[in-house]
């Protein structure tokens, strides 16, 4: 009998040898959203890494739709590339289309039958649309990387999303906690909170740190702020 | 077993669980991570001695483990040990062979030497095939003078002037290469040796955090635990204490102390039939 297996000498067997080759990269980052009455606030790590390097400290992973609508993206950066890229366009067809600018609801529908378009090959982002809706109330959109879509007030993802959320849903939603105030969140707790969160975020996880780039959007349009992580 | 007459343990390893474990395994239940130090650890000689630098970040997977962690480690009086690899095995190893250089110092009546101290690690390592996972930097000053070994975790060894090992060995070794020179001064190497951890703390993500040195002279030791403060945390803007009573209560019970019987338990009889 022929050995077509040996374990002791790998370098004569003659079974077939199965190569494989990863379309997909992880470059980690995070994105955190917090959405109040008449504003929203975004926040994305500027970090760019693979494995244990680091590309960049300076990759803005936020990308302005239009004048009140950004979608905040994080995961393999090949991907995000494509899909804003595409999705820019979508919009641009749009506006000539129907001579207006895409509302932030509609984007949103159609960032998730984009994602689901790719069903079987998919884009791998997490993705989290922010913007406001048609009364001018902020609203935030986050998607998994098939195009599940889910509406909230608050939301954490990419690679300390884990770490952020359960933070998330006890100091902005809330939980587990008595004494639940009934008013709703200044912008300015908002952007206390979600600083704060990257903080500890920058602390706990290898993938997020350097800075952290923010987008307000109000009535009035979006506003930039720009914070400091640790870079280590 | 009584108290008077313990039950000895039987050295080395333990291998009862690996057969259980195996089978576990292709039923899908995989092992836990292990701790690593994803690490910079690095080492020079100097004119008079040398100094050892490590930065302090342990990893699990992509999550900061120990933002704080010790990992040089104390072998004998003229001599310390850096450590990289699995953090158990690292801690384990040093420690063991600390006490076996205990026991040679009593022995002999003389300072253990550094190469003693390769030769016991080097020869532990191997025996276990490169399964305790503990690359180390071995530093001490001797009669011979300062000795500076890299030790891998399958056995092999480097006597060298000097060298990074770790996740962060690259980075290190790009300051060395370019500032080494024979017969530094104290002061010029422990610059050296802390721009070289600060190069792996900032660009590899296994390592962070703060820088230890630990330099050795002959008859005298400086171990200077966080050296350097590479990274300051970020200041909170707001405040997150809770309110009192901000934790629902869900029930109530007094108990009155003075009313609490002492009960006194039979040990049951075992079931034999």
């Amino acid at each position: 009998m022929f050995a077509t297996e040996n374990a002791y000498y790998p370098d004569y067997s003659t079974k077939p040898i199965q190569h494989s080759f990863s379309p997909y990269a992880d470059n980690g980052g995070s994105v955190v959203a917090i959405a109040g009455d008449d504003f929203v606030v975004v926040g994305a790590d500027t970090r760019l890494s693979a494995g244990f390097s680091i590309y960049t400290r300076e990759q803005n992973k936020l990308f302005p739709l239009s004048n009140t609508t950004v979608l905040g993206c994080s995961g393999c950066w090949c991907d995000t590339l494509t899909l804003t890229r595409i999705l820019k366009s979508r919009m641009q067809m749009y506006h000539q289309e129907h001579n207006k600018v895409m509302s932030t609801t509609a984007c949103a529908q159609m960032l998730s039958t984009m994602l689901y378009y790719k069903r079987f090959f998919p884009y791998y982002i997490s993705n989290i649309l922010v913007g406001l809706d048609n009364e001018g109330k902020g609203c935030i959109y986050s998607y998994d990387p098939i195009g599940h879509c889910e509406k909230t007030t608050y939301r954490a993802g990419g690679s300390a999303g884990a770490l952020l959320q359960p933070l998330l849903d006890n100091q902005i939603g809330q939980k587990n906690l008595t004494k639940v105030s009934a008013e709703s969140i200044t912008q300015e707790k908002a952007l206390a909170i979600l600083k704060d969160v990257f903080i500890s975020a920058a602390e706990r996880d290898i993938y997020t740190g350097d800075n952290v780039m923010i987008n307000i959007i109000t009535k009035d349009g979006i506003k930039e702020d720009n914070f400091e992580l640790r870079k280590d | 077993m009584s108290v008077l007459c313990p039950e000895i343990p039987t050295p080395g390893f333990s291998f009862e669980n690996c057969k259980r474990n195996a089978v576990l395994e292709t039923k899908g239940f995989a092992l836990p991570k292990a701790v690593k130090t994803g690490t910079t650890i690095v080492g020079i000689t100097y004119k008079d001695g040398v100094i050892l630098g490590a930065d302090t970040r342990a990893t699990e997977d992509t999550t900061v483990a120990d933002k704080n962690s010790e990992k040089i480690h104390y072998l004998a009086p003229n001599m310390y040990c850096c450590g990289a690899g699995t953090a158990a095995d690292t801690e384990m190893t040093t420690q063991m062979i600390s006490s076996q250089l205990e026991l040679h110092k009593l022995y002999t009546n003389r300072v253990a030497r550094v190469c003693t101290a390769n030769q016991l690690l080097k020869q532990y390592l191997f025996r276990y095939q490169g399964y305790v996972g503990a690359a180390l930097i071995l530093g001490g000053v001797d009669v011979e003078g300062p000795h500076l070994y890299m030790i891998y975790p399958h056995g092999s060894s480097d006597k060298l002037p000097y060298g990074t090992m770790g996740s962060g060995s690259l980075a290190a070794i790009a300051v060395f290469e370019s500032r080494w020179r024979p017969d530094l001064e104290e002061q010029e190497g422990v610059q050296l040796v802390r721009d070289a951890i600060a190069a792996g703390i900032f660009n590899d993500l296994g390592s962070g955090s703060n820088i230890d040195l630990c330099v050795i002279r002959k008859g005298s030791v400086d171990y200077k635990r966080t050296f350097d403060e590479a990274n300051k945390k970020g200041v909170k803007q707001a405040s997150y204490r809770y309110p009192r009573g901000a934790t629902s209560v869900l029930s109530t019970r007094v108990v009155d102390i003075e009313e609490v019987a002492v009960q006194r338990i039979e040990p049951e009889r075992m079931e034999i039939a």
